[in-house]
């Protein structure tokens, strides 16, 4: 009961930190697609330095580089700030990367027929190819949140209380080590599932509102 | 940047020698893993009920679940039963696990590509059950897996930073600890990030080669 107990306290935690972490990492991977697409030279270079970067280097790394390396005069991160930050930076780098991916699968014609009708850019984007673009994305992105629910976990490192934190607190106490890690491994299974299944339910309902 | 010279100068031996226990725990984990993850990849179909939910349990929990939770129940959790491990013994176990999980499904997916006309043709020729699978199926299975199997080996790399928290003497937690007794955080993560990228990202464009060169005749 203690163990469920420990779980059920760091499960907030775990869920925050991933929705979070998600949602600056959508923001933040627009404008990095932005610049991956870009016909300006510089601009490129530095959004595709930019996403290499992030993900050539562990996500730990820059949780650690941002808690305990980053201080802007007195102001330091705390460790929830730093968490969320550092796995919504990496996130915006896997994201951007899934959606230049989706936009460029969009086939030429659409873009052709658009031009061709006269439509203005705005309505392009969000009339014709935003609405392709995201239907192409939703297993990708499904998958990447999957991901950063287990990533989210990385947290503990600096001391977030979610659930591999509270699970490895209650192990050192207990010694029942086998059974909670195991019932954790099993709370981020169960978490995946829902996940996994809106996937699908919305794979499902866009391809039915595309007419061929 | 002075600051970021002089300690890659003082400290950057020692964090070679950590950079050196990642590559060497990457290389074994996948040692161990692949093998393993080729016997999972037919496991999770197998008609032998058994071996087939035991692979399953392996696939599903070593994907489904954190690797920093495998690597301290391997760490923490074991004891418990009696089995204690050295910090290395645990986590190279446990990124086994993970890097068997994941290459299962890799592997999976690269030998139901395998289209079924190699396999009703060695059939025709007379090949046994064995020797298609031997001669035909896993080396073009593996051929087209092996693109996403050097992409995982990657962020397989990178997982072993997880591994400081299991007190493995790699590059994060040799960084963590000069650190915390010089109090130099920022220039020594900084440092340790830029070797984990001069690997990670490298390898990822090796990675991306290969999945042209393989596709070329596609």
């Amino acid at each position: 009961m203690e163990m469920l107990r420990a779980i059920a306290i760091g499960l907030p935690l775990t869920v925050l930190v991933t929705v979070l972490a998600l949602m600056i990492g959508t923001v933040l991977a627009l404008p990095i697609v932005a610049g991956l697409r870009s016909r300006n030279r510089i601009l490129w270079l530095v959004s595709r330095l930019l996403v290499d970067l992030l993900r050539g280097v562990p996500p730990v790394v820059w949780l650690f580089i941002l808690y305990y390396g980053v201080s802007i005069g007195a102001i330091r991160l705390t460790a929830l700030q730093a968490g969320v930050l550092g796995l919504g930076v990496v996130a915006a780098a896997y994201l951007a990367e899934i959606f230049r991916g989706a936009i460029s699968s969009i086939p030429k014609g659409q873009w052709e027929a658009s031009s061709a009708l006269g439509f203005h850019r705005a309505t392009v984007w969000s009339r014709i190819i935003g609405p392709q673009t995201a239907r192409a994305v939703v297993p990708a992105y499904t998958t990447f949140a999957i991901g950063l629910l287990k990533d989210s976990s990385i947290a503990s490192s600096i001391g977030v209380a979610e659930i591999v934190f509270m699970s490895s607190q209650y192990a050192r106490q207990s010694g029942e080590g086998i059974m909670v890690f195991f019932v954790a491994a099993g709370v981020y299974i169960i978490l995946s599932v829902p996940l996994g299944l809106l996937s699908r339910h919305l794979d499902v309902k866009m391809r039915k509102a595309v007419a061929r | 940047m002075n600051n970021l010279v002089d300690v890659a100068i003082q400290y950057g031996p020692t964090l070679f020698d950590g950079l050196k226990v990642s590559l060497s725990l990457t290389l074994l984990s996948l040692a161990f893993g692949l093998p393993l993850g080729l016997v999972f990849a037919f496991g999770v179909t197998a008609h032998n009920r058994t071996f087939r939910y035991l692979s399953v349990f392996f696939v599903e929990v070593g994907r489904g679940a954190p690797a920093l939770v495998l690597l301290q129940l391997m760490y923490y959790g074991l004891p418990n039963a009696d089995i204690t491990l050295s910090s290395m013994a645990s986590a190279c176990l446990a990124l086994t696990w993970t890097t068997a999980a994941y290459s299962a499904e890799l592997i999976r997916g690269g030998i139901q590509s395998v289209p079924p006309g190699e396999v009703e043709g060695s059939h025709a020729l007379g090949m046994s059950y064995r020797d298609c699978l031997r001669f035909v199926v896993i080396p073009q299975g593996l051929r087209i897996a092996l693109p996403s199997l050097m992409g995982f080996a990657v962020l397989l790399f990178q997982a072993t930073s997880l591994a400081y928290s299991v007190a493995v003497p790699e590059l994060m937690s040799q960084a963590y600890s000069i650190g915390s007794s010089t109090f130099q955080y920022l220039p020594v993560f900084i440092i340790a990030g830029l070797l984990y990228a001069a690997i990670s990202i490298p390898a990822t464009w090796l990675s991306v080669y290969a999945e042209r060169m393989l596709s070329r005749h596609l």
